[in-house]
């Protein structure tokens, strides 16, 4: 008797064991092997202003309110309110303790296309690492070449303010497991350099999908609604619909697109408003040529009503 | 003769209904005004881009509209008004009545400016375009909510 309790006890913690080792294995923070971010030689960093623009880090990464030359200080601490918590956003400026100064390019690298923290620890995919996975390595280089050059900030934000279980940051690599992917979003004629420069920019740094596409109760993306439009995560109002199918916007030419991206007002005169009004001022700083590549990509993905 | 009083009375009551309910309620007053805007800006890019050619009295009157548009504007938010017939009006508004009226009044000291050094050719509208612009979506980005 006592011999087969032993044995069955034995059988329920090693049973355990193996699938608590197979889960780690599956969700275990996977950064790029070393090799990946060598000999990427000296950043570009005209190119490297390029990409930040296109990101879109001031963002959230900027002192909220803040204008002009100040918002190249990526202080952080802007709270970024969501169905599961508040986020605090993280001081990304390069000062070597409150900041990412003492970073390597692996370090920025993984983090910005792997969603793995400094100590190999999981990200929250509010910093849209989902999106930044299609970086280019060279654009990361120069990116983070070009990031090195903005002024220092001393500034902590705050921890992440979330409830149980959202505060396990383990569970996030059940939610890589499910829902990360750096593959295309949808499928685009990418022999055509405009469209594929489009779709670059859209699904890359861009990151428009993190709030044009709707999300199901775990924050995943749901599927085949890419970019149809989704509530507004900060609380009231939409974020709408900008697929060819799109009541309000369905009807814009590509050059309405393009127009609305630079100047910020749509075809009948009305402005734009919200958060889009900060990614307005940003596309508008990239090469005309990228607006007409994002304005291609847009016409070109499945409308969805 | 006393129906024919009751359906006077109610033939005025009516009237008295469908005009309260159309024409003077808040929310579609400020649309109607924000719409006033946007087609006088209209006008002004269709100038500064060149696809109409330069004319002093449109530049006039769009600045004008603008400008009296934008200064009865803030006045249209009473309290009851906060939501209904589609109002894209976000609840800040009302949160920040203060900020929200210091600029919409903004906008009505840049357009009278540009109202009293009237922009005399294509390139001085879109720089005083350049200037106005800016107003829209610096109160859009707080105050209005898209639905």
């Amino acid at each position: 008797m006592g011999a087969r309790f032993r044995k069955l006890v034995s059988a329920v913690v090693l049973f355990g064991a193996i699938a608590g080792g197979v889960a780690w294995f599956l969700t275990k923070p996977e950064p790029w092997p070393a090799a990946h971010w060598e000999g990427l030689g000296e950043p570009d960093i005209a190119n490297g202003e390029r990409v930040f623009w296109a990101g879109g880090c001031t963002g959230c990464h900027a002192v909220p309110k803040s204008e002009g030359e100040a918002r190249l200080v990526l202080a952080g601490g802007m709270p970024l309110k969501s169905p599961f918590g508040t986020f605090h956003v993280p001081n990304v400026s390069p000062d070597e303790t409150a900041g990412i100064g003492s970073w390597t390019l692996a370090d920025f690298g993984n983090a910005m296309t792997r969603g793995i923290g400094r100590n190999g620890e999981h990200l929250y995919p509010s910093f849209p690492y989902g999106s930044y996975a299609r970086l280019m390595q060279k654009d990361i280089n120069d990116l983070w070449g070009f990031l090195k050059t903005l002024p220092k900030s001393t500034n902590v934000a705050p921890p992440h303010d979330l409830p149980l279980p959202y505060n396990i940051r383990l569970s996030l690599g059940g939610w890589k497991l499910l829902f990360f992917t750096d593959r295309p979003r949808v499928t685009v004629d990418t022999a055509n350099p405009k469209l594929a420069r489009g779709q670059y920019l859209v699904e890359g740094p861009g990151h428009c999908g993190e709030c044009h596409t709707p999300r199901n109760a775990l924050g995943g993306f749901e599927p085949d609604q890419w970019l149809a439009g989704a509530p507004n995560p900060e609380g009231q109002g939409r974020i709408p619909n900008i697929t060819p199918g799109s009541k309000s916007i369905g009807g814009w030419s590509e050059s309405d697109i393009v127009n609305y991206l630079e100047t910020g007002f749509t075809p009948d005169f009305d402005s734009v408003g919200g958060s889009m009004v900060e990614v307005q001022k940003n596309i508008a700083r990239l090469p005309a040529s990228d607006r007409e590549a994002i304005a291609a990509y847009l016409k070109a993905v499945p409308g969805r009503e | 003769m006393k129906l024919r009083t009751v359906f006077i009375a109610i033939a005025i009551a009516g009237c008295g209904m469908s005009a309260g309910m159309a024409a003077g309620e808040p929310q579609e007053v400020r649309q109607g005004l924000m719409k006033g805007v946007g087609q006088s800006v209209g006008a002004l890019v269709a100038i500064a881009k060149g696809e109409k050619p330069y004319d002093g009295a449109v530049v006039t009157a769009s600045l004008e509209t603008i400008s009296k548009n934008v200064k009865a504007f803030p006045d249209q938010f009473p309290a009851g008004s906060e939501t209904g017939m589609e109002t894209e009006a976000s609840p800040k508004i009302w949160d920040n009545m203060a900020d929200f009226k210091a600029k919409a009044a903004k906008l009505g000291t840049d357009v009278d400016a540009t109202l009293a050094q009237l922009p005399a050719d294509q390139a001085a509208v879109g720089a005083a375009l350049g200037v106005i612009g800016k107003n829209c979506g610096g109160c859009h980005e707080t105050y209005r909510l898209k639905k």
